[in-house]
């Protein structure tokens, strides 16, 4: 019998003792990603894989010959399970509802598997050594390995590779150790065992690679790169690219890669985007109409307020999914979605506003993306404001978001001219929204009005008081209405866009 | 019969041979084709006897034979004027004629004509028709029309795909070299040149409706020559403002632009500008096309109107005219003792239903040739995903620049639906080769068919699995055309003159298709009759 292999062996369990470490970080980062609250998730994650390796030790005591045999078919079964842990549960998270019924489970097996790992190695090794030094040595190793995971986890991996490609590399490392094994035990396996197991071991690092790959153009990896952030949603909607990433200061949701909100400072965007709206209207105001916003964001302000009804129109039924039953979201907008006042409806706004036989509202919040196509630049028109004016009662108050009036000065402004010309009285306003840079809105009514300095939420905001309330009606040099001539935007010129179009291109790489 | 390689070739050209063979996938596609009764239109060839029994008789003052434009045009110029003994027989089941349209659940469609141009000031009659309709949001301090934001045509309007991209716009702009440009712009010039450009009584060369535009001779001489040699008597040689102004005369009138007068093909690009530098009159357009406009005069004049009726025989009497037609319905003949007759069918139809032009056909009906179209209208369930993502965006108006086809227009763009299902109206004139009318009616729905994917699959290479049906509607005589020296022709001229109480009144009559001419005709119709009545 040679001798050599034994050192190569211990190498093979610090191997997998890493990968086993990696696999249950990778679970429990996921899923804290994901369902947010991370201490629970961390704290589950690590209690059951604990006791599923407990359980797999046990089940070891049941495999009584061929464990050579056994060791490697179970190192392919965890380069199988543990190697696509991370992708598999991002795909199913699209499917939200089944997201747990999947994840306990997988949580499970990996640890099962990587349970029976070590104490198989060992009585493989026990001929080989004494069982003192066999303990010392594969426990030491075992540990070792736990830690260079744990080092490696944090400060090279996740911020590098990724969790999908680290979840897929370590699923390879698996593989090749019990591929390799194939040679290193060579002399305990029978030899028409041999080269079925040597077949499947290179079929299994064959689809690992091939997902290393593939997941590159099919999954969110080609994106990782767009992102500074870890992606840990990404769904393609008929309507758009829907991104969650999650990193150090919180999530961030893009839409066809362009930032909507980023947790750590929208609600200075948001409490901008509603309460001088509130603060403006003279009366008592019941009916609200919430235009695009589909994050749940505002509409967590305006629940603020005693309001009897809401309806919320929102393009993307994906988008609305999201923030009604995505953990991360419904923590952030505060389970708005789910509001018995709110009524959600999913269509184009356009559309939707040149049909509706809705009374009229007291107070329209309107939300798009910014005007960077057309069928967001007719969003932005005389006949869209025109529209939206005939379903606001006469004393209602309206904000509409206007792109940034420091890199987009044009476009703002052809926003607030546009609105004027529709027959609104706008009183332009701008707030710093750190993620965004300078931002701008437009407070309007049907009637003359005065800029409002009394905030009338029933609670005390996070960034909005009175103060802040007089000053940002405010405009700078840099950001106030432009001497060159400013379109109006009509569905029939778009000027909005081509304005908005030249303006962000300065900023674009390409 | 003809192979598909030889369809192929005559309607798509050379390059499309090349097209991967499609056809399996058209199996899944449902449709049929639709529209013009040619059977019931060509009996009147056939039968030259008509018996009609005593109690099938009637009595109308005016009788309206043709529900298009122009016909639909005099019964609503006769109802406001408060006159209401007439009788209007169309043919079709449908009223509109080349402007009818089709809906379904998610949006109107067109069949044919899909907008109009505002109209100038002085065309008053026109504007009121479009107060009446509730287009016009005001007017401007000069008095020109302001209509309505959601009635014009919403941007983008045009685009063009050229060697596998989109790009904004009817004329190619991208990589066009330096001969290209001054040829632009001197073709620019020589608009510039007409638009501007006045007569003794101040009278403008091109304008809206023909009627009014300048007959100095110094203008008719542009009808004596192709576009084509004019453009090359001017020296221009730039191989994209060539297949500009081919695509022009294509687009309106359904011809190559050897073919047109180079007078309709500066009529084309100077009539709707109102000085030289200004734009070009914007475009109205519904998501039915010009059917919003049939459907609102049908909602004035509908219990005038009767369908499926096939006028065939008008026979001019002592002191009355009698028009018989054949019901489709029951299949009985019937006839109409009226004063006063306004035929605004096609005109060359004159000879084969007035009694005296069948015995002794007037040599001037000879020259009123018209082009064969056909117009597909494709369901598909959802828009086809752009090839790059700087590719200008699906617009109302979409051109494939080497394609013989006029690519197609999208029915959902002006309500602004942006998502989802959809329908294109796609166009072809079959002016490609000369027997194109006979061509047209020997090929199945399924050889159309595969026509248009193949066509539309260079640029759309998804669009197989896109499209869920195609409909296809074949217009024998879809548009007259305006051949060199027909619109200063004498035949013109003397079809305009009324026939023993037959006042004709079609936009034939101009020479040029359009909807402005057939509303000029019919409304002056309805005038003429109406003074002559009241005498």
């Amino acid at each position: 019998m040679k001798k050599n292999f034994i050192p190569l062996l211990f190498l093979n369990v610090a191997i997998i003792a890493t990968c086993g470490l990696i696999y249950e970080l990778l679970a429990a980062t996921v899923s804290s990603y994901v369902l947010g609250d991370s201490i629970t998730q961390f704290s589950l994650v690590i209690g059951i894989y604990l006791s599923a390796m407990g359980v797999g030790s046990w089940l070891s005591g049941f495999l009584e010959d061929n464990l050579a045999k056994r060791f490697i078919e179970i190192e392919l079964a965890v380069a199988i399970a543990g190697g696509f842990s991370a992708p598999l549960l991002f795909l199913v998270f699209a499917h939200l509802s089944y997201f747990n019924l999947i994840f306990y489970p997988l949580v499970f097996l990996i640890g099962v598997l990587v349970g029976l790992e070590i104490p198989l190695l060992m009585r493989i090794l026990k001929n080989e050594l004494d069982f003192k030094k066999l303990v010392a040595r594969v426990l030491a190793l075992d540990y070792v390995g736990a830690l260079v995971a744990s080092v490696l986890f944090p400060i090279f991996l996740v911020p590098y590779m990724g969790l999908n490609r680290t979840s897929l590399f370590f699923g390879m490392m698996n593989a090749a150790v019990g591929l390799w094994g194939t040679w290193l035990l060579e002399h305990l396996i029978k030899p028409k065992d041999l080269t079925i197991l040597r077949i499947k071991g290179f079929a299994v690092v064959l689809v690992l690679l091939t997902g290393f790959i593939k997941a590159d153009s099919l999954t969110a990896l080609a994106e990782d790169a767009l992102y500074a952030d870890n992606i840990i949603f990404a769904k393609s909607s008929p309507y758009q690219r829907i991104v969650i990433t999650k990193g150090k200061a919180g999530y961030a949701l893009y839409l066809n890669g362009n930032l909507q909100f980023h947790s750590f400072d929208e609600y200075r965007y948001h409490e901008a985007l509603v309460h001088p709206a509130f603060a403006a209207h003279n009366g008592n105001p019941q009916r609200i109409l919430i235009l695009g916003g589909g994050d749940g964001l505002a509409l967590r302000e305006v629940l603020k307020y005693p309001v009897k009804s809401v309806i919320l129109v929102d393009l993307d039924p994906v988008m609305t999914h999201l923030a009604t039953h995505f953990p991360a979201l419904k923590m952030l907008n505060e389970n708005s979605m789910s509001d018995s006042r709110v009524q959600v409806i999913n269509q184009d706004a356009f559309v939707w506003l040149s049909e509706t036989e809705e009374e009229p509202f007291d107070i329209a919040i309107v939300d798009f993306p910014d005007p960077n196509n057309f069928a967001l630049g007719k969003l932005y028109t005389t006949r869209f404001y025109k529209l939206l004016k005939s379903k606001l009662k006469p004393d209602a108050t309206a904000i509409i978001q206007c792109t940034s009036p420091l890199i987009s000065r044009k476009s703002f402004w052809c926003i607030v001219k546009t609105l004027q010309s529709s027959g609104f009285f706008v009183e332009p306003f701008n707030v710093t929204v750190p993620s965004f840079g300078v931002w701008g809105y437009a407070l309007v009514k049907s009637e003359p009005f005065e800029i409002p300095t009394k905030l009338k939420a029933p609670t005390a905001l996070r960034f909005l008081n009175e103060e802040t309330l007089k000053t940002m009606f405010q405009f700078s040099n840099d950001t106030s209405e432009p001497e060159e001539e400013i379109e109006i935007n009509r569905l029939n010129n778009q000027i909005l866009v081509r304005y908005y179009e030249d303006e962000w291109q300065r900023f674009e790489h390409q | 019969m003809w192979t598909r390689r030889e369809i192929l070739k005559a309607f798509l050209g050379l390059p499309f041979l090349m097209a991967c063979d499609n056809r399996s996938k058209i199996e899944n596609i449902a449709g049929e084709i639709v529209g013009a009764d040619v059977l019931n239109g060509h009996k009147i060839l056939s039968n030259p006897l008509f018996e009609v029994s005593n109690n099938n008789r009637e009595r109308k003052t005016v009788v309206i034979v043709g529900g298009g434009v122009s016909g639909l045009s005099a019964a609503w110029k006769l109802k406001r004027d408060g006159f209401n003994d007439f009788i209007l027989l169309e043919l079709e089941p449908k009223i509109g004629g080349t402007s009818q349209s089709g809906e379904n659940e998610l949006t109107g469609y067109p069949w044919g004509a899909h907008y109009l141009p505002v109209p100038f000031k002085e065309n008053s009659l026109l504007i009121t028709l479009l107060d009446e309709m509730n287009l016009i949001e005001g007017r401007t301090d000069e008095g020109e029309v302001i209509i309505k934001e959601e009635f014009l045509c919403r941007q983008p309007e045009e685009r063009v795909f050229y060697k596998g991209r989109w790009y904004e716009g009817l004329y190619l702009h991208v990589g066009e070299n330096d001969q290209d440009k001054i040829d632009l712009e001197n073709f620019q010039k020589e608009i510039d040149f007409w638009i501007d450009w006045r007569d003794s009584s101040a009278k403008r060369a091109f304008t809206l409706p023909v009627a009014n535009c300048s007959e100095d001779a110094f203008v008719n001489e542009l009808d004596k020559i192709s576009f084509e040699d004019w453009l090359r008597q001017k020296g221009f040689s730039s191989e994209r403002l060539f297949w500009y102004c081919d695509y022009a005369c294509r687009d309106d009138y359904g011809l190559k632009l050897h073919e047109t007068s180079a007078w309709a093909g500066l009529f084309y690009f100077c009539s709707r500008v109102r000085k030289s530098g200004e734009e070009s009159q914007p475009f109205i357009t519904f998501p039915e096309g010009n059917g919003r406009f049939v459907k609102h005069f049908y909602s004035k004049v509908k219990e005038n109107v009767k369908l499926k009726s096939l006028v065939c025989e008008i026979i001019p009497k002592e002191d009355s005219i009698e028009v018989v037609y054949l019901d489709i319905s029951d299949k009985k003949y019937r006839l109409v003792e009226a004063q006063k007759v306004i035929f605004s069918a096609p005109i060359f139809t004159a000879k084969h239903i007035i009694r005296d032009f069948k015995e002794n056909m007037p040599s001037y009906l000879k020259e009123f040739e018209h082009n064969a179209w056909f117009v597909a209208n494709l369901f598909l369930k959802d828009r086809p995903k752009p090839r790059f993502n700087r590719d200008f965006p699906l617009s109302w108006d979409n051109v494939i620049y080497e394609s013989p086809s006029l690519g197609y227009v999208c029915a959902t763009h002006q309500s602004g639906i942006d998502y989802g299902a959809t329908v294109f109206t796609y166009y072809y004139p079959m002016c490609a080769e000369k027997d194109g009318r006979a061509k047209l009616f020997s090929l199945s729905w399924k050889e159309l068919t595969d026509i248009i994917l193949t066509d539309l699959w260079r640029a759309h290479r998804d669009i197989y699995s896109l499209v869920e049906r195609i409909d296809i509607m074949r217009w024998g005589h879809a548009m007259i055309s305006p051949r060199v020296g027909f619109v200063r022709s004498e035949a013109l001229k003397k079809a305009k003159k009324p026939y023993r109480g037959i006042h004709f009144a079609n936009t034939d009559l101009s020479g040029v298709a359009l909807f402005e001419e057939a509303f000029y005709h019919g409304t002056r119709a309805a005038e003429e009759i109406w003074s002559d009545l009241r005498r």
